[in-house]
């Protein structure tokens, strides 16, 4: 793996012309330090997301309403960390260990989607989830998956594919609550009310003030800006809320019939950042939850390495 | 040992119908072959389709570097007479 | 295992009225409740594992588990329903019964402990199980015999994998193998109850639906002590017999979960979900 601290001009144009050409970087591949970075930390964000992700839809497993919505809920919960795992070890390929990433989320170093600091209040949040969150995701990810990294991209690929069900079951969910009793419509509003101002900023902030933006986007990291992203998350939702005559909590929301555009009104960027920054609902609940996984399986991890290291030494002394 | 361990790295490879090749589909961490060859079944095989695993540790993969590119893919890209386009029959003459 | 008696007596729920005692007049009823229940119980205290795990690829691997038995519950209780006539499904038998006619044995309905505890229930289940269903699927009941060959697919994997935790963890470090011996000691009392056979297996044997029970206690305990020699684990000198869950009688666990599990169907009479 090539690491230089100051990029080489010439191998930075040659890098730069390959992206140009829409080719592929690969893990060998000689790449400029503060690409790698961003990679590292943009990943590593995602996976990160992906497991804490597995906490507020988990805290719905056990109380599912019925077999079949217990088993889709699991094998929800299962694929996130299924996915989690995939863009980890996509991550080390850039030269990090999984070691060193789970360290920096569990120690706070790390980011994660703020979505995931909001608590699952009723079932109508799983239904919300999947089809808000999940959905919001689905957008993000269909463009990561043609992102200038190859083993990032593969992971999407692999992502987007087994997250087609993911939305359905959330739509579904809300669909069935929709068409409910009275209280369980009651339910799946206050849960859209409730989610969809942060599945709006799940998308990052708007290009002018986003840090990391235009970097990325000029090495093909990502391939649309966050403001492009969401605005094709809205107009693709709204048509879904009215389908099941559920409303979203925006009185400045309109259709701009030349733009075709839904244009919706001012997000609150204070939140997000009182959320990112740990000061959200769940916060600390979420790295609690974490930290005592990672914790309460140190022995596991350890014990399950010493066996081998027996293993591996009994068959050597059987060979010599 | 340290208990911040995460266990090594294997890569997977599954074979996703009969007489397919065995194409990458990922990595897990595990602590030795029969427990990569479970991780990679239940992280790479829960959607059906896979009918044959490999698992590697990743250490044993030796992988060309980008810089050996020319020398070792560029001579194969013009010996034209490797590919059965280059000849010619008699028009109307079944070959196979 | 010679039952005794002070032994019995201390472990929750005797079946002190006989061993017909809480039987309705459909044996094939009550049969398919008890495998349907086995697994329900099991496959949801699994499913708390999903991200709590010590690593992630046992996150997925617990997950993998647990959808498998939920998946068999739903199965055996759809066909329960049906056997019973009286228009119940899958989902009114799992959530609203209440916890005396839930009849899986006790070992499945203690809480999923750490994961040593985990592991050691689950081995100890699956290994009961192979077995089970390698007769199971010789049922002259067509759709159950169905069942159990998809069921035995999956506990074959099941045995495989739990086995080797067991042997990893067992023969592990001296905390893992310490953590690893109290669970056996905990959990050991209570796999008897797998193999005690009453008037529900005797009819299910005699009319060639059943597995008999009593016949798998040779070669599980076969199986398992090798594996647990393997893991350097010792065997526990445990008299104790527990029984009691076939007919509804429990440990305290049990109802808790349950309130969990069945609280929106029973605060919601009537909704769809």
């Amino acid at each position: 793996m090539t690491v230089s601290t100051a990029d080489d001009p010439i191998k930075l144009a040659e890098f730069e012309a390959r992206l140009e050409r829409g080719e592929t970087i690969e893990p060998k591949d000689w790449m400029p330090e503060k690409y790698r970075k961003q990679l590292i930390r943009m990943m590593s964000q995602h996976a990160h997301s992906e497991i804490v992700g597995m906490l507020p839809e988990g805290n719905w497993i056990t109380r599912a309403p019925s077999l079949r919505r217990k088993m889709v809920l699991l094998a929800k919960v299962q694929d996130e960390g299924g996915h989690g795992l995939y863009i980890y070890c996509g991550t080390e390929t850039l030269g990090i260990d999984r070691e060193e990433l789970v360290e920096q989320l569990l120690t706070g170093k790390a980011k994660y989607s703020s979505i995931f600091n909001y608590p699952t209040l009723t079932w109508a949040d799983i239904g919300v989830i999947g089809w808000l969150v999940d959905g919001a995701a689905i957008v993000n990810q269909t463009m990561l998956a043609k992102t200038s990294y190859g083993p990032y991209a593969r992971a999407m690929i692999r992502i987007c594919k087994e997250e087609n069900f993911h939305k359905r079951q959330g739509y579904e969910i809300c669909t069935v609550m929709a068409k409910g009793t009275p209280a369980q419509r009651a339910m799946v509003q206050d849960a859209v009310n409730r989610w969809w101002w942060p599945s709006l900023m799940m998308f990052g902030p708007s290009d002018g003030t986003s840090p990391n933006s235009a970097e990325l986007l000029r090495w093909r990291v990502k391939r649309e800006t966050n403001d492009a992203l969401r605005q094709r998350f809205v107009n693709l939702t709204i048509p879904q809320a009215q389908a099941i005559g559920l409303t979203v909590p925006d009185p400045d929301l309109r259709y701009n019939a030349e733009t075709e555009n839904w244009e919706f009104g001012a997000i609150d960027w204070a939140e997000f950042q009182a959320v990112i920054s740990g000061n959200g609902p769940c916060n600390r609940e979420r790295m609690a939850a974490r930290r005592k996984a990672h914790d309460d399986g140190a022995w596991v991890r350890e014990a399950a390495e010493a066996h081998a290291a027996k293993q591996a030494a009994r068959s050597r002394e059987h060979a010599a | 040992m340290s208990s911040e361990t995460q266990w090594p790295l294997w890569e997977v490879f599954t074979q996703e119908g009969d007489a397919a090749p065995h194409e990458h589909a990922g990595s897990v961490h595990a602590v030795d072959a029969e427990h990569a060859m479970q991780n990679a079944r239940d992280v790479y095989a829960r959607r059906g389709k896979v009918v044959s695993l490999w698992v590697v540790p990743t250490a044993s993969i030796t992988a060309s570097s980008p810089g050996d590119a020319g020398p070792l893919f560029d001579p194969g890209s013009d010996k034209a007479y490797r590919h059965p386009q280059f000849y010619k029959s008699p028009r109307g003459v079944k070959i196979f | 295992m010679t039952e005794s008696k002070s032994g019995a007596s201390r472990a929750a729920g005797v079946a002190a009225a006989g061993p017909t005692a809480g039987i309705a007049g459909n044996p094939l009823f009550e049969y398919l409740c008890r495998l349907g229940d086995d697994r329900l119980v099991l496959g949801h205290r699994l499913s708390q594992w999903a991200g709590h795990a010590p690593i992630l690829e046992e996150d997925i691997a617990l997950s993998n588990f647990a959808l498998d038995f939920v998946g068999q519950a739903a199965a055996l209780l759809k066909l329960a329903g049906e056997v019973e006539g009286q228009g119940r499904d899958e989902d009114a038998l799992a959530y609203h019964r209440d916890e005396n006619e839930f009849r899986n044995v006790q070992l499945v309905e203690l809480p999923r402990g750490d994961f040593g505890f985990t592991i050691v229930r689950q081995y100890l289940f699956d290994a009961f199980d192979v077995l089970f269903l390698d007769r199971l699927v010789k049922s002259r009941h067509e759709v159950l015999a169905g069942i159990a060959a998809k069921a035995l697919k999956e506990a074959r994997y099941h045995v495989r994998h739990s086995g080797e935790w067991v042997v990893r963890l067992g023969d592990g470090t001296e905390e893992s193998h310490r953590r690893m011996q109290g669970a056996l000691d905990e959990l050991w009392s209570y796999t008897t109850e797998l193999f005690v056979a009453d008037a529900v297996d005797a009819t299910m044997m005699e009319q060639g639906i059943g597995v008999d029970l009593a016949s798998l206690k040779a070669p599980w305990e076969i199986t398992v002590r090798e594996t647990l020699a393997r893991a350097t684990l010792a065997v526990p000198n445990d008299q104790r017999v527990v029984r009691g869950g076939r007919l509804g009688r429990h440990s305290e666990h049990l109802g808790h979960m349950l309130a969990e599990m069945q609280i929106l169907p029973r605060s919601h009479p009537g909704a769809q979900w």
